[in-house]
């Protein structure tokens, strides 16, 4: 559970996470083999209308929350059962805390509820003087380290069979083996004791159907069935997001959850409750069943037009699953109490503004999530708007506001990129990279060789390389993005001759400028708005096909939140669309709009791999075209295992958390190392800064190439 | 109603993908043969082997203590059918009941049930649980093994929706869909079966003509 109040004390945190070398090795190994048993639970389907028909339900739902609300009331209440409604956490815990004195229950037995995590619940009840036994396994072993989950589905995946073992050794007061399947059935017998001595049990619920007031719980050890079977009384925590109108509503969403969280294709045990039944040892012959609905929130959230969507969660915590950042630090430390991309998010509306605002700074923009979500979530949009809502509540710091104001003078920016090249020149070494780090980067930084700022930038070369094609099959213009156009010029000459030599007219508008992400990404979407209209008016009349850029990043950007950011303003909405409706990445122009031809190039046979920047394989859903070129440029394509996971740049975020970012480079590189290339090839320059910094630092012997460089190398002359 | 022989396949690898037991019986009575069988040769106790000489605290310890002989649980099964059993596990000395499971809670060697329904998309069993001694038969027993009728095999969830409203419309109802043994992998995600519920499932699949 993340409670730090400033930044510096949260990056000390992470620190120590980082050094934590059991997590790390546990959350690598899970990350590498989570996304092998997620695809072959969903072979044969279509994830992508399954994970539609979530999204639709539940949005459907979110928008009938008080009417599903007073129809599971009132047939609830037909059937006997107690229903309440907390508006806030602390009333949800003081509605059970009473439900169990009036009921003279003082021993508690409790299934996993990420809800009752929510309302810190057994912290409340405990201080009443009532004695709560988790009996999730998971559940049972982070209460009795008074710890928080580290993971939403399996809560205890930061410790070690050794960590167990000597944790129940102390709770059974005999000495206990290490041996997985023993520790499991210890846990098993004992917790067996604390059900049948329960007077009363607490569960969750992940839907709650409004038609026959049933309540459907999904889990695999079966110990939610005996805490609403044994004790006579059987409380239910329910989010009132978890309202559906029927039963093939839940069965829709069983077919996605399961599968997406641990790769099963239904839980061991999917239970159906509905109303009091019968039970040997109440009085009445019957169960006293209450089920308590909170707010804390959740109505309000239903209703805004940006957010409501993260209602939909169904909480899979597959989001963690495949973030980068998770893997290197844990869920202590990526989330306050509800965990991963969504945790950032939701802290925020249940937790407030403080226990979110360090967490939110900490996402890459990898767009991982967003990719995996159960219920088709923006879940990294969300997290910068989370970011930007909290500066513009707070105080905007100063670094933001200044990289914002820059960002929006292009000539002020570029004059001090000109300015920059040349007193840099005196520390700029033999190897081509930077001798010392600038200044302003503490030695966390110095993980990776950084590249000086070009002698000429590209756009003080376009005029002398402009190209003139007779009767060209295409006219594009070239957005060249900060990085290309000052750091790596090369790069664009190369896309540029590439581009022509295919028979495409190339033209490089001179007032185009930063592509803005970097404001968004520290928060300042005002500024971000600002350049994105410059740079489409900037774009406009050039009567051109399509804007082809080599950056993925500017690519993502520039054609999903350039409409995005204009949404709301009249004089701009078209305009954008129109643009981003044109923008297209260099290796899907190449190679899906030119179709250049493999005869073209030389066999070299370099062996070759590929990483996929997050932008390109998720951003703009590029995925082949890339390997295509490869392999028509003659190289020997070798894939890499985790070709698609982060690189850890991610622009100002490796600026912000230098060592994750550092962290998350080693992986990749050892991913690299793995598959034996000699030629590593990307298509965003941010991708090759880190990677190509970070083999030089690393001695390795690895040549990091754009893809346009790579290719160009292999054309025949002509 | 004969399922579509591939259905049935269905049903039977993803029962097994899940570590359930599936066995084709001819009648009843071979189920019940087939239930006593296994739990004459079982241990006393199945924990044994994975741990019952682990040592427990002293209240735990107690509680496994209560539990002396063989004890198999079959609370839905039909007067005659119940009788028929009744009398291959006396044979064996095993103790048969219908209810009380209460007083049984330190475990209860075999559960029989007769499964309701079964969904193959999944290999699950839907076994209508209002009764608690039904309910605890399948939660506290270390073997489940359950009598299923080939036509009562769906293709998925979606084909008993009707059938499942129908129990849930009920003042109470309680309906568990039931898929492999309990399981956990909550200590370094290693796959663990058995710990709260049984230890194994084993699905004795009767085609009844
Ligand atoms: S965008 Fe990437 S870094 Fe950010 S929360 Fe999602 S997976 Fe994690
Ligand atoms: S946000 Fe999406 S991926 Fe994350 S837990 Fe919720 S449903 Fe699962």
């Amino acid at each position: 559970m993340q409670t730090v109040t400033s930044l510096k004390a949260y990056k000390a945190n992470v620190d120590e996470a980082l050094r934590n070398r059991f997590q790390r090795q546990a959350l690598d190994n899970f990350a590498v083999t989570y996304p092998t048993g997620r695809a072959n639970a969903f072979a044969g389907m279509n994830i992508a209308e399954l994970v539609d028909k979530v999204a639709d339900i539940k949005d459907r739902a979110l928008g009938r929350m008080d009417e599903l609300y007073a129809q599971f009331k009132a047939n609830a209440e037909k059937k006997g059962i107690h229903v309440h409604l907390a508006a806030t956490a602390l009333d949800a815990n003081a509605i059970i805390a009473d439900i169990a004195k009036t009921g003279r229950a003082t021993r508690i037995v409790k299934s996993k509820s990420m809800t009752a995590e929510e309302t810190l619940l057994n912290h409340y009840l405990e201080s009443e003087g009532l004695e709560v036994t988790e009996t999730d396994l998971g559940e049972w072993i982070i209460q009795l380290r008074h710890e928080g989950p580290t993971h939403m589905v399996m809560p205890a995946i930061h410790l070690s069979r050794h960590q167990v073992a000597d944790l129940f050794s102390e709770v059974t007061g005999k000495r206990q083996e290490t041996e997985i399947e023993r520790l499991v059935k210890v846990a098993r017998r004992e917790l067996r004791q604390k059900y049948v001595e329960a007077d009363m049990g607490i569960s969750g619920a992940n839907f709650a159907l409004a038609d026959t007031a049933t309540i459907g719980l999904t889990t695999n050890e079966g110990n939610a069935r005996l805490v609403t079977t044994l004790p006579r009384i059987h409380v239910a925590l329910v989010g009132l997001d978890k309202l559906l109108p029927s039963l093939e509503d839940a069965l829709h969403i069983n077919r996605v959850l399961p599968r997406n969280a641990t790769g099963q294709q239904i839980t061991s045990y999917v239970t159906w409750i509905t109303g009091p039944t019968p039970c040997a040892v109440a009085d009445s012959g019957r169960k006293e069943m209450h089920i308590v609905f909170l707010d804390n929130g959740r109505r309000a959230l239903a209703k805004d037009p940006v957010f409501s969507q993260v209602l939909r969660c169904v909480r899979c915590g597959a989001c963690a699953n495949v973030c980068p950042v998770y893997r290197m630090v844990g869920g202590h430390q990526y989330g306050h109490i509800y965990i991963g991309a969504i945790g950032l998010i939701i802290t925020y509306f249940f937790h407030g503004r403080d226990k979110a605002k360090n967490l939110v700074q900490n996402c890459i923009n990898c767009g991982a999530c967003k990719a995996v979500c159960a219920a088709g979530i923006d879940l990294p949009r969300l997290i910068k708007e989370i970011h930007a809502r909290i500066q513009d509540e707070t105080d905007h710091p100063l670094s933001s506001i200044l990289l914002g104001k820059l960002l929006s003078h292009r000539k002020l920016f570029h004059q001090l990129l000109r300015t920059a090249q040349k007193a840099q020149a005196p520390v700029v070494g033999e190897n081509g990279y930077l001798r010392h780090l600038p200044l302003i980067l503490s030695k966390e930084h110095n993980f990776r060789a950084l590249p000086p700022i070009a002698r000429t930038p590209f756009r003080e070369r376009w005029p002398k390389i402009k190209p003139s094609v007779a009767n060209p099959i295409q006219r594009v213009a070239l957005f060249a993005g900060c990085v290309q156009d000052f750091v790596y010029p090369e790069q664009l000459e190369a896309g540029v001759a590439l581009m022509t030599r295919f028979g495409a007219a190339v033209d490089f508008p001179m007032q185009q400028s930063c592509c803005g992400l970097p404001a968004l990404m520290m928060g300042e979407k005002t500024a971000a708005r600002d350049v994105a209209r410059r740079n489409i008016l900037a774009m406009r009349g050039s009567g051109v096909d399509q804007i082809v850029t080599l950056c993925a990043s500017c690519a993502s950007h520039l054609k999903h939140n350039y409409p995005q950011l204009l949404a709301d303003d009249p004089a701009m909405r078209e305009a954008a669309e129109q643009f981003s409706e044109r923008v297209v990445a260099f290796s899907s122009f190449m190679n899906d709009i030119l179709e250049i031809p493999a005869d073209a190039f030389r066999s070299s046979g370099t062996q070759t791999t590929y990483h996929a920047p997050c932008h390109l394989c998720r951003g703009m859903g590029v995925r082949h075209a890339p390997h295509e070129l490869i392999r028509k440029a003659g190289l020997a394509f070798v894939p890499a295992r985790e070709e698609e996971t982060c690189c850890g740049f991610g622009g100002s975020y490796s600026g912000k958390f230098p060592q994750i970012s550092a962290q998350i480079l080693e992986s990749k590189l050892a991913d690299v190392a793995a598959t034996g290339a000699d030629l590593l090839v990307t298509e965003c320059p941010g991708c090759v800064m880190q990677l190509r910094g970070g083999a030089e630092k690393k001695g390795m012997k690895l040549s990091v190439k754009h893809i346009a460089e790579a290719v160009v190398q292999t054309l025949e002359k002509t | 109603m004969k399922p579509d022989p591939a259905v049935v396949e269905t049903f039977i690898q993803k029962a097994e993908a899940v570590s359930a037991k599936v066995v084709r019986v001819a009648s009843p009575e071979a189920a019940f043969a087939y239930a006593v069988d296994v739990c004459a040769t079982k241990e006393a106790c199945q924990l044994l082997v994975s741990g019952c000489e682990a040592p427990l605290s002293a209240t735990a310890e107690a509680l496994c203590e209560t539990k002396q002989e063989k004890i198999m649980a079959a609370p839905n099964l039909p007067e005659v059918e119940f009788g028929a059993l009744e009398k291959l596990c006396r044979e064996k000395s095993i103790g048969l009941i219908k209810d009380d499971l209460r007083s049984h809670l330190a475990g209860i060697d075999i559960g029989f049930t007769r499964a309701d329904y079964a969904i193959a998309e999944t290999g699950t069993l839907v076994i209508n649980s209002k009764s608690e001694a039904l309910r605890l038969a399948t939660m506290v027993s270390e073997i489940h093994i359950a009598l299923l009728p080939v036509s009562r095999l769906r293709a998925t969830a979606f084909d008993l929706t009707e059938e499942l409203k129908q129990w849930m419309s009920d003042p109470a109802d309680y309906t568990a869909m039931i898929t492999g043994a309990s399981r956990t992998a909550d200590i370094e995600r290693v796959l663990a079966l058995g710990v709260h519920g049984p230890l194994e499932l084993h699905i004795l699949l009767w085609e009844e003509c």
